[in-house]
């Protein structure tokens, strides 16, 4: 590989690294058939973690970090001082390719800053992906960040040959957009993010390609004042409405070259792993938004407890639970039971009276489910369950928070 | 349901056996020897030997491939619960010279009548083999995920070769994953354990490799290592994180692993350095000139929107070429159709097939002079299936409609007609995004838009009629353009 590609390499895979979403999953699974390269899983593979603790699975790269956007939070926009560079289409698929037959990635995660239009710079991406599945018969896993302000039909191409289409809605309100990402415009955003989902859901029905593994999108932590609980009931709106498959929680990082206009501190790291937890107990434990919002305080997420023991702590007169009995969605309730313990709860008292050393076995975090858990042989001696200090007994150390 | 791995549940006879009596030794391959674990299985439970008296014994030497197993095959096949071949075959690769006995157990217990043994994942030994299948699953994951392969310099076609040192015996099950994703290559894997070769079209497996059986480097690890370092976000370091997912027994066989020290090191220092900076002026924020651009990029005229047209490629493959619309810009009525059909393909004009010259005769009917009004499609390509030597039109999906209908949009703004008829269903969809039977709707409609509307049948509708009906249908039809003319008369002022 020469130097000066790899020096564009390393330009624009750093330029690109504040995008969360990494995922090659929900594709649907396929193989290379002959002459072809590459698959897909289903879940997707990680095939590297940097110290950052981040999965590398797809070559996320940006085709150039020019722009002429000036998004406060972004290290390219630019008003920045940072290096530019810009790949060529062939680049790009050259780097996918060799890349993939060395089983370094599964894919290709491909971005952009804006060049002379939204118009000319969708068109670069779409010809990245039209070439790896045309010219190279690819099959590995394509993800392409659209561009909401390019023209609807270029969008329409776009999702034939990628297998997961993104629109970064980055600042959850009109406002912190006005002020932060000044050419964007939130209305563009919705209605891009509705043609694509709208797309989807027609392709699938007429059984057609158009993004098989859906739609996701990210959100920028900490950018702004939005609580979490504006964000939960944001992405509430965008899984039920705008059927979206992800949505990603970035917690706004200090860039190299920061702007005055926000503030350069330590990511909060902490609160985007609570984030996570809302948005996981909305998608698989059919928490409301509502019950979201009632283990916030004043609208935001403890740091110290995970949402679903923030809710228990505040529902008390609700447990204990007894797990020889209780339906599935009261068991889901219990903190420190995942949704797969509880299935196999469910699954295993069909069969036997489960005491508290079986329910050891199917969970590891027997130590927060206890206080609000019956079983054959236990119950929570002396009301643990109302006890004023198990908060604190259950609470995180508060040094987690410190990074190095 | 069942399903038949191998001899039928000891009868009562048998129970009585259970208490003392010699050791039975087994003897299987060291590896995953699931044929010779099945056959001593069915031996064994046939003749209601209880797991306590069997001492499994696994052989020095790794004979993973090709060897016949010992002892008869032909006992009858033992019926047990679905799932347990599952387990069986996703265990037996586990390393735990235990493994064998425990699998046993597991089936000697659901032939004493614990037939739903396997739903109770809190029973230890159920979960004892449950987290033997995970660690399998998570050897076989990493391998997918961590094995490197590296070209052979050396003439002739491109060859890959790749050494992985797994927990388990997974080479065999690991296999197919990497016939799936690299079937246009030709590699292959070597472990201290055994070795498997792909070369295109078959898979062999072979004798244990060594490290320096693989190329020793690999033109694109540097680029790789640099793509590491520079995705890595050093105000995010969390080792933790890194060594739960990618443990360092892994490290010395990924190439980008070298570079995790020198990271490590200096990020404390970089994000210090990014927080401690003095925040730089934006020199030029101007947000209009962006804006600007957005303005720009959209076609200005109709000459400028058909160049686009007519570069893009039919959604569904086959058509020759886009069939644009026609008529002048700033006509009073446009008419919209569906697609174009066999000839407007031959052509590149629209409504010049059989449907295209009935339409004309029955606007000559009604006074509208074809020159003057607007005439194009809601889909731009023609979509067929081929029946000998003809082209048979194919209905366009509301998803092909969707797909084209911001050209229609925008065409129709650049026209700017007063009147907009839509002939037939698929136009009505493209015009208002919803299906409305065209009985209930034709006449005079409102699509929301800048324009007046008028609904009516597709004139090829018409041709499908059986004769007695088409004089009645050509009537109506032309009676619904007298009355699209005298609208199109009333809105022109």
């Amino acid at each position: 590989m020469d130097e000066t590609l790899a020096k564009k390499l390393r330009i624009l895979a750093d330029a690109a690294k504040y995008d969360a979403s990494c995922s090659s999953s929900g594709a649907p699974k396929r193989s290379a058939g002959k002459g072809e390269l590459g698959s897909t899983t289903g879940a997707g593979i990680c095939h590297a973690y940097t110290p950052d603790g981040r999965c590398i699975s797809l070559l996320k790269i940006l085709l150039t970090n020019y722009c002429l956007f000036d998004c406060a939070y972004c290290v390219n926009r630019r008003s920045s001082n940072v290096a530019r560079a810009k790949f060529s289409v062939e680049e790009v698929v050259t780097l996918t390719v060799e890349f993939y037959k060395r089983n370094y990635i599964e894919g290709l995660f491909l971005s952009s800053g804006i060049i002379k239009s939204p118009d000319h710079t969708m068109e670069l991406l779409t010809r990245v992906a039209k070439s790896l599945r045309r010219d190279h018969g690819f099959r590995g896993y394509i993800h392409l960040k659209s561009i909401p302000e390019a023209s609807p039909w270029l969008i329409e191409e776009a999702g034939l040959y990628a297998d997961r289409l993104s629109i970064n809605v980055e600042l959850p309100t009109e406002a912190s957009l006005e002020r932060l990402a000044p050419e964007k415009n939130g209305a563009v955003i919705q209605n891009a993010i509705a043609q694509i989902g709208e797309r989807i859901t027609q392709a699938k029905s007429e059984k057609r390609r158009f993004s098989p593994a859906g739609q996701s999108t990210q959100v920028i932590v900490g950018a702004d004042a939005t609580t979490d609980e504006a964000l939960i009931r944001k992405s509430a709106l965008l899984y039920g409405s705008y059927n979206l498959k992800r949505v990603y929680y970035s917690a706004f990082s200090p860039i190299p070259d920061g702007s005055t206009i926000l503030p350069l501190k330590s990511p909060p790291l902490q609160r985007e792993h609570r984030l996570y937890q809302g948005d996981w107990l909305l998608r698989y434990y059919a928490f409301t938004p509502d019950d979201v919002a009632d283990a916030t305080e004043d609208g935001m997420l403890s740091l110290d407890i995970d949402p679903k023991l923030a809710w228990a702590l505040k529902h008390r007169h609700r447990f204990p639970v007894d797990v020889n009995a209780a339906d599935r969605e009261m068991l889901l309730r219990v903190p420190g039971l995942g949704a797969r313990a509880v299935d196999k709860i469910v699954r295993a008292r069909r069969h036997t009276r489960l005491r508290l050393d079986d329910v050891a076995r199917l969970t590891s975090a027997l130590k927060r489910a206890r206080p609000f858990l019956i079983t054959a042989d236990y119950h929570p001696a002396g009301g643990l369950t109302d006890r004023l200090d198990l908060r604190a007994r259950l609470a995180d150390p508060p040094q987690q928070l410190s990074l190095f | 349901m069942n399903r038949r791995l191998d001899p039928p549940p000891p009868g009562p006879a048998q129970e009585g056996r259970t208490g003392g009596g010699p050791l039975e030794a087994v003897f299987l391959r060291a590896g995953a020897d699931l044929d010779g674990f099945r056959a001593a299985t069915r031996r064994l439970a046939g003749r209601g030997v209880p797991p306590e008296r069997v001492l499994w014994s696994i052989g020095e030497t790794p004979g993973l491939f090709g060897e016949a197993t010992d002892g008869p095959a032909a006992e009858a096949p033992l019926r047990l619960p679905r799932g347990i071949a599952e387990m069986v075959g996703a265990v037996v690769p586990h390393r735990d010279p235990e493994r064998y006995a425990l699998l046993y157990e597991l089936i000697w217990r659901i032939l004493q009548g614990e037939r739903r043994l396997l739903e109770v994942s809190s029973d230890p030994l159920v979960h004892r083999l449950e987290r033997m299948r995970k660690a399998i699953g998570r050897d076989l994951h990493k391998m997918h995920a961590f094995l490197r392969f590296r070209r052979v310099e050396a003439e002739g076609p491109e060859r890959f070769v790749a050494w992985f040192e797994p927990d388990h015996h997974i080479l065999a099950a690991a296999a197919p994953f990497f016939v799936g994703r690299f079937r246009a290559l030709t590699w292959t894997i070597l472990t201290p354990e055994a070795s498997v070769s792909w070369d295109g079209t078959t898979l062999t497996f072979g004798p244990p490799g060594r490290r320096e059986d693989a190329p020793a480097h690999d033109g694109f690890e540097a680029g790789w290592r640099d793509y590491y370092e520079s995705t890595f976000n050093p105000a995010r370091t969390n080792l933790t994180a890194m060594r739960a997912e990618m443990p360092k027994k892994y490290w010395r066989n990924m190439p980008e692993t070298a570079a995790i020290p020198g990271l490590v090191r200096q990020a404390a220092a970089r994000t210090g350095a990014m927080i401690e900076r003095e925040p730089q002026m934006p020199v030029k924020r101007n947000p209009a000139r962006a804006v600007a651009a957005m303005a720009d990029q959209a076609p200005d005229s109709l000459e400028a929107l058909n160049a686009i047209i007519r570069r893009s490629e039919p959604l569904v493959p086959g058509a020759t070429q886009a069939v644009l619309g026609e008529g002048p810009a700033g006509a009073t009525i446009a008419f919209v159709g569906e697609q174009p059909g066999d000839q407007e393909d031959r052509q590149g004009r629209p409504f010049v097939g059989p449907a295209g010259q009935l339409l004309s005769r029955a606007m000559g009917e009604a006074g509208i002079a074809r020159g003057e009004a607007y005439l194009t499609n809601a889909v731009k390509h023609f979509k067929f299936e081929e029946r000998g030597k003809r082209r048979i039109h194919q209905k366009p999906t509301a998803g092909e409609v969707s797909h084209y209908r911001w050209w229609l949009e925008r065409e129709l703004e650049f026209v700017a007609p007063k009147l907009v008829v839509a002939l037939g269903a698929t136009a009505v969809l493209a015009l208002t995004g919803k299906a409305i039977p065209i009985t209930r709707a034709r006449g005079p409609a409102q699509f929301e838009k800048p324009y007046a509307g008028f609904i009516t049948v597709h004139p090829s509708y018409l041709l499908r009629l059986p004769d007695e009906a088409k004089a009645e249908a050509y009537a109506a039809f032309v009676a619904d353009l007298r009355r699209v003319q005298e609208l199109g008369q009333s809105l022109r002022v």
